[in-house]
């Protein structure tokens, strides 16, 4: 279709040129890496043939950290070193965090920041290090096995996640020196997976019980469209609950205090892990363990009272599938299929009362571990520009509603939940107080009524509002949400035009200083040199704006632009191409954004053609 | 908010009135996503990709606004320079009557014998007035109508969809408790 051929840039890539793209699922238990190659979409295995990387981190006292089987080793032996689900850290409070359970066996430092550090023998290390860890270890892996510089990376986040955990786990993937593609939805790519999979179309229901996380999404797939009619879930809701509620109920028998050793809590946990997992094949187990005294104690365990345990888990996650049912406005009989995604799906209960619910036998035909990976993996791969021809598209949208906290510390929705992204919305407020000169914004994300109920985004001030009566300056606040999911905030006086704007801190992140003197660290732990990394890291974004450029002025530049205008573009490319070998980055990064600047209205125009080329093949369609 | 001097009925390619044709503008949103979704641009400029955030969040919300009659409704009057606000709270006896009435029987629904049946009597009666009102709205707003009386229909519009999400929130929670 010719609107294609406007406005894909992505089709600029030779014909036989594949770039290399990844979708990585960064889980709270496990995490894994996977591509598609020759068509097809399969996770990467490392050099022992092992798909998943456990999400587990060992901090050394003078090496660099392990990552994955040899750190999961010595959890019980070295846990203070040994940081285990570090994603249920990311972009929470101190204070979050010792809501997760009062067991976990970390020595937290109060940072200023407000998210919380690990003491380490490695020093003070933050969870967002932690999970970069992770991504550095698949990022290798992927390259080791593609054979070459990935072009980006898709990495896939909890739905349910709010701002703050994204911009977490963006900043990561900074931090490991990845190109974030997008951040795409787990229960989202898990349909990517299942739809492109089976073809099927209509309502479908995605089930995603993870190690730490709860997702349900309600999509309607057409034609390649891939829409989410809404998302609801828990991000503290996962098959680590089921551990620890099993390993409490071990702990009451056994007569083990609940201020045992670090070491005994993390066999515990290990033990009530296995005795899950063999459950799902027998009826019955038992299990020895040895006391603080030097005793054995020895025990056992059956379905039924495993089913006992975890029922009240399981049906708490089955309030979110009826709110994401009705913000939906699909009724269950209007669910074609129910997908399971997620380690702990395997629980045959599970699948018994998620069935149950939904009235329908739910899939998962594709490994609940991997699936989120593989549909990772195809997005990336339609998203680089490897498959011209590709119809998908996926809309998603925002799972918690944006606000504003009011007077009296009630809560104002700008976006409700639900709504899809990108969206941007405006609000106008005024002042409460004759000469106010300042407003403080204060932006929460949450469904109650009250700010101190929300989670806080981030604070900023708008100042020299010029003083007026009480309610005559008129402040419109605007805010807008990427396809990321990731939010920034405008707030600009309508008289005068004082403008403020963030690209949101979250209240629980690390500031971008932070994260340069993380990357400036590693730097010098790997001998490398920082201005070697920017110039490298400018470089490739000055090529790949060069050749988007390039692309479009080949595609749109005769009919879109002027002699003069043509010329203009392509003498500002010749000066950046001049600048582009040299080793100045910081001269670079100006020549891009000022090559940047001039594309504005070229850019405007081809957008405008792309949609007046989309709305002409609407009408011919619709004259049939 | 309007990128490219577009009003959102321009922007799918709809003349400016009330009366759509719903089946259309779902493919139309899904052609104008195609053509403006920041994922066609992940390789472009950073304008294109800035401009792409931009103009797919207009065809958002365009979208949502077309396909409620409610938001279309107060989106024309807008449009028309007559913009309803929060502060404009007049409204007619007789309809407040209806109202108190129904608000009434939504609250007594939790200590009905059938809760359900009962929802369900409140929202045939809750969807007949909306018919109604919404038909007298569409020609009070077309290009003839009367712009004060379709004021007085759009305000009656807020306060019966006000109702209906009421009433979803009570099933939901009457659900929940079974």
């Amino acid at each position: 279709m010719a609107l294609l051929q406007i406005s894909e840039p992505g089709q600029s890539a030779a014909p036989h040129q594949q770039r290399l793209a990844v979708g990585i699922d960064l889980g709270t238990t496990n995490s894994l890496v996977a591509s598609v190659r020759s068509g097809i979409a399969e996770t990467l295995p490392d050099s022992d043939g092992e798909h998943l990387l456990s999400s587990i981190v060992r901090y050394l006292a003078d090496a660099s950290p392990v990552v994955g089987a040899e750190a999961k080793a010595a959890a019980t032996t070295d846990p203070l070193n040994t940081i285990v689900s570090a994603k249920r850290f990311l972009g929470r409070g101190v204070d979050d965090i010792k809501t997760l359970g009062s067991r976990l066996p970390y020595e937290f430092v109060d940072a200023d920041s407000g998210m919380p550090r690990l003491k380490t023998v490695a020093g003070v290390i933050s969870p967002v290090e932690v999970s970069a860890e992770i991504l550095k270890n698949l990022k290798k892996r992927a390259e080791d096995s593609l054979g070459g510089d990935l072009t980006g990376a898709v990495i896939t986040v909890p739905a349910y996640f709010d701002d703050a955990q994204r911009q977490a786990t963006k900043d990561a993937a900074r931090l490991a020196d990845l190109n974030v593609l997008r951040l795409l939805n787990e229960p989202t790519a898990a349909a990517v997976a299942y739809g492109l999979d089976k073809g099927s179309e209509g309502i479908i229901a995605v089930y995603d019980l993870g190690g730490g996380t709860f997702d349900i999404s309600i999509l309607r797939l057409n034609k390649g469209v891939f829409e989410v009619l809404a998302t609801a879930g828990d991000s503290a809701l996962g098959g680590d609950d089921m551990d620890r509620l099993i390993a409490e109920c071990i702990m009451e028998q056994a007569g083990i205090s609940d201020d045992a050793d670090h070491q005994q809590l993390r066999r515990l946990m290990k033990v009530a892990c296995d005795a899950k997992e063999i459950l799902t094949d027998v009826e019955k187990t038992s299990f020895n363990i040895e006391l603080e005294d030097g005793s054995f104690w020895e025990g056992e365990i059956d379905r039924e009272q495993l089913h006992k345990l975890v029922d009240p888990l399981i049906r708490k996650s089955l309030i979110p599938c009826r709110r994401a049912l009705s913000d939906a406005g699909v009724e269950k009989s209007e669910v074609l299929e129910v997908v399971l995604v997620g380690g702990s799906t395997r629980v045959p209960r599970v699948h018994e009362l998620v069935g149950e619910f939904f009235e329908a036998t739910p899939h998962s035909e594709i490994d609940p571990d991997r699936v989120v990976a593989i549909g990772a993996s195809m997005q990336a791969d339609v998203l680089v520009g490897n498959k011209p021809d590709s119809d998908m598209l996926l809309l998603d949208v925002i799972p918690l509603s944006l606000g504003l906290e009011m007077m009296g510390g009630l809560s104002e929705k700008i976006i409700p939940r639900n709504t899809t992204i990108p969206v941007a919305r405006a609000q106008e407020f005024t002042t409460y107080k004759d000469g106010q000169t300042a407003l403080a914004v204060h932006v929460v994300q949450g469904e109650r009524e009250l700010v101190s109920d929300c989670r806080s985004l981030a604070r900023f001030e708008l100042r020299g509002i010029p003083p007026m009566a009480a309610g005559a300056a008129r402040i419109r606040v605007t805010f807008q949400v990427d396809a990321d999911g990731l939010l920034s905030v405008t707030a600009k006086e309508q008289e005068t035009g004082v403008e403020s704007s963030v690209q949101v801190k979250p209240s629980y992140g690390l500031s971008d200083n932070e994260i340069s003197s993380m990357i400036k660290d590693s730097m010098e732990h790997a001998r490398d040199d920082m201005d070697a990394r920017n110039l490298r890291e400018q470089q490739v974004e000055t090529d790949r704006v060069v050749e988007a450029l390039q692309v479009a002025l080949d595609a749109d530049g005769d009919k879109l632009l002027n002699s003069e205008e043509r010329a203009e573009l392509d003498s500002a490319v010749v000066k950046v191409k001049e600048v582009r070998d040299g080793d100045d980055w910081q001269k670079l990064k100006e020549a891009v954004a000022a090559l940047n600047r001039a594309t504005t209205e070229f850019a405007a125009r081809r957008m405008n053609a792309s949609i007046q080329s989309a709305l002409a093949g609407q009408s011919l369609d619709s004259l049939d | 908010m309007e990128l490219s001097g577009k009003n959102h009925f321009e922007l799918f390619g709809l003349p400016v009135q009330f009366d759509i044709d719903l089946r259309s503008i779902g493919d139309r949103y899904l052609d104008l996503q195609r053509a403006t979704h920041p994922d066609q641009f992940v390789a472009g400029t950073d304008q294109e990709q800035h401009l792409a955030v931009q103009q797919a969040a207009q065809v958002n919300d365009a979208y949502q606004t077309l396909k409620s009659p409610l938001k279309r409704a107060q989106y024309l009057l807008e449009l028309n320079g007559t913009p309803l606000d929060d502060t404009d709270t007049q409204m007619d006896m007789m309809f407040l009557m209806q109202q108190m009435e129904m608000r009434e029987a939504l609250a007594n629904v939790p200590d009905a014998e059938d809760p359900f049946s009962a929802l369900d009597r409140i929202r045939g009666e809750l969807k007949s007035d909306l018919d109604k009102i919404t038909q007298a709205a569409a020609e009070q707003l077309s290009g003839d109508g009367d712009i004060s009386s379709a004021r007085e229909s759009v305000k009656k519009m807020q306060f019966l969809f006000k109702v209906q999400q009421e009433l979803d929130e009570m099933e939901q929670s009457l659900a929940e408790q079974l």
